[in-house]
């Protein structure tokens, strides 16, 4: 067994030490990540410290909060674009938006929420669709840096033309710019998208049901999980969308694994919108 | 360490890939039993031709990797656009929409790397044509960690960029044309024993 062997089984060994002290001291669970990319952040945040092994992250963190926050950051991934795959926001203007209105009111939940893009985006989708007024988004994240800055909805000059680019190719109605305003590098979105977005803290992996919805958005987040973890989460999904409830997913994420598929019909398999079938509950007779 | 397979082949490949990848898995027959990944950098909003197109060239299964896959002899998995492809040392894929690294999502040196952590001297990296230097440092690691490490002759190359950057940084085993890469693939296959006498129960 040569050196990289060795190296390689006890790195894997401090990593599980650095999870697990994260979950003692902290609560956060991390275990049942994926474990290669999960590892690779890591990696990179004990090269930026100048450290030299999970271990004496470890130490750092459990001693520091202020390094364990930032470690948190740097453990989840906060890649996101308004209206980013536009042929998802697409397909829920054309299929999901007519079924929405038969509901008097409308609760949706934003699973990983990151920091915000992707609220905003459903929001003036539901503005353009004449929905907005009767829901109530949630858009949760287990990060309280990325929470806060969605809640801003302050976003980078620089990443507004692929914005437009994707608000147009999702079938906008209008131009984007009619929805935030532009001062010194930066964009502010409208005041009015977030009126009716509560942004909470919510972690998917240690917390439960806290309302029953009728749509589920959790897009490009069970990736980082592992098997076990996607189906506690897919349960948690299931439990929580009412019974024609809507479930939407990252265009590489799928029920296909697990037993909650049967309960879940295909409205568009593409971009990975799902909708809850009420089965009819057979009681035993008495 | 992972004892599923004798071995698996990673490949990158950038511009000039769907040629190269044609010409190399056409030469390969159904007992070719390794496991195959393949990253193709192409447009973010590439649908699922490069598969289905490699799949009607090709004896060997070519499917696009799926999150949570488990790897599979005799089948060829190639990256969705726009998602990096990684492996876990439990043989399943994992897909990951991290930003790109060197301006490449699915990158190729973070493929070749966990694939190196993965499985370790099982690892047979190699690179084909391509504009960019992607895959270089990735196969360095898998030299590290005793994988065995081609590279397709530059001169031969549409793109002779990438096989260079990869020759320039790594001590590579093999440097061939195509042909010559698909030949030692063949002969790699042969030398292993076959994976069916090594999981029969006694």
């Amino acid at each position: 067994m040569n050196s990289n062997h060795s190296n390689c089984k006890n790195n894997s060994l401090e990593i599980d030490l650095l999870l697990e002290g994260i979950y003692r001291k902290y609560g956060y669970d991390f275990r049942n990540y994926s474990r290669a990319s999960l590892q690779r952040r890591i990696k990179n945040q004990i090269e930026k410290l100048q450290l030299n092994n999970p271990c004496e992250l470890l130490h750092l963190v459990i001693n520091q909060e202020d390094q364990f926050a930032k470690l948190l950051s740097s453990m989840t991934i906060n890649v996101t674009e308004m209206f980013r795959d536009p042929g998802f926001y697409r397909s829920f203007r054309e299929k999901v938006v007519p079924e929405l209105r038969s509901y008097p009111s409308l609760k949706i939940w934003h699973a990983g929420c990151s920091t915000g893009e992707e609220v905003y985006s459903m929001s003036i989708l539901l503005k353009e669709a004449d929905l907005y007024e009767k829901s109530q988004i949630y858009a949760t994240d287990i990060d309280q840096k990325v929470l806060s800055d969605a809640k801003k909805g302050i976003f980078p000059i620089e990443s507004i033309s692929q914005f437009s680019e994707n608000y147009l190719a999702s079938g906008g109605q209008n131009s984007l710019s009619d929805y935030y305003v532009s001062k010194y590098n930066r964009v502010i979105m409208d005041n009015s998208l977030k009126e009716n977005v509560v942004f909470a803290n919510h972690d998917l992996v240690t917390d439960q049901v806290f309302g029953e919805m009728q749509v589920i958005i959790c897009r490009n987040v069970l990736i980082y999980f592992n098997q076990k973890l996607q189906a506690r989460v897919f349960d948690l999904f299931n439990d929580s969308l009412d019974r024609s409830g809507i479930l939407c997913l990252g265009t590489q994420e799928s029920l296909h694994l697990y037993p909650i598929k049967k309960d879940f019909e295909k409205v568009d398999e593409k971009n990975k919108i799902y909708k809850k079938t009420s089965h009819l509950k057979v009681l035993p007779l008495q | 360490m992972n004892e599923d397979f004798i071995g698996v082949v990673i490949i990158g490949t950038s511009w000039g890939g769907l040629d190269a990848l044609t010409r190399l898995l056409s030469k390969l027959s159904v007992d070719f039993l390794m496991p195959i990944l393949i990253v193709q950098h192409r447009h973010r909003l590439s649908d699922n031709h490069l598969n289905v197109f490699l799949d009607k060239h090709c004896a060997l299964h070519v499917k696009e990797a799926q999150d949570k896959d488990k790897l599979t002899p005799a089948t060829v998995y190639i990256a969705p656009a726009n998602y990096h492809l990684l492996v876990e040392k439990d043989s399943s894929l994992s897909l990951s929409a991290e930003a790109p690294i060197n301006y490449s999502r699915p990158s190729i040196d973070l493929l070749f790397e966990t694939a190196a952590e993965a499985f370790h001297e099982k690892t047979i990296g190699i690179v084909l044509t391509g504009a960019n230097s992607d895959g270089a440092q990735g196969l360095k690691l898998i030299k590290e960690y005793g994988g065995f490490t081609m590279v397709q002759l530059p001169e031969s190359a549409e793109a002779p960029t990438m096989p260079e950057a990869a020759i320039k940084l790594v001590d590579v085993d093999f440097i061939a044309e195509i042909d010559g890469i698909a030949q030692r693939l063949i002969e790699l296959n042969m030398e292993l024993p076959i994976t069916e006498n090594k999981t029969k129960p006694p």
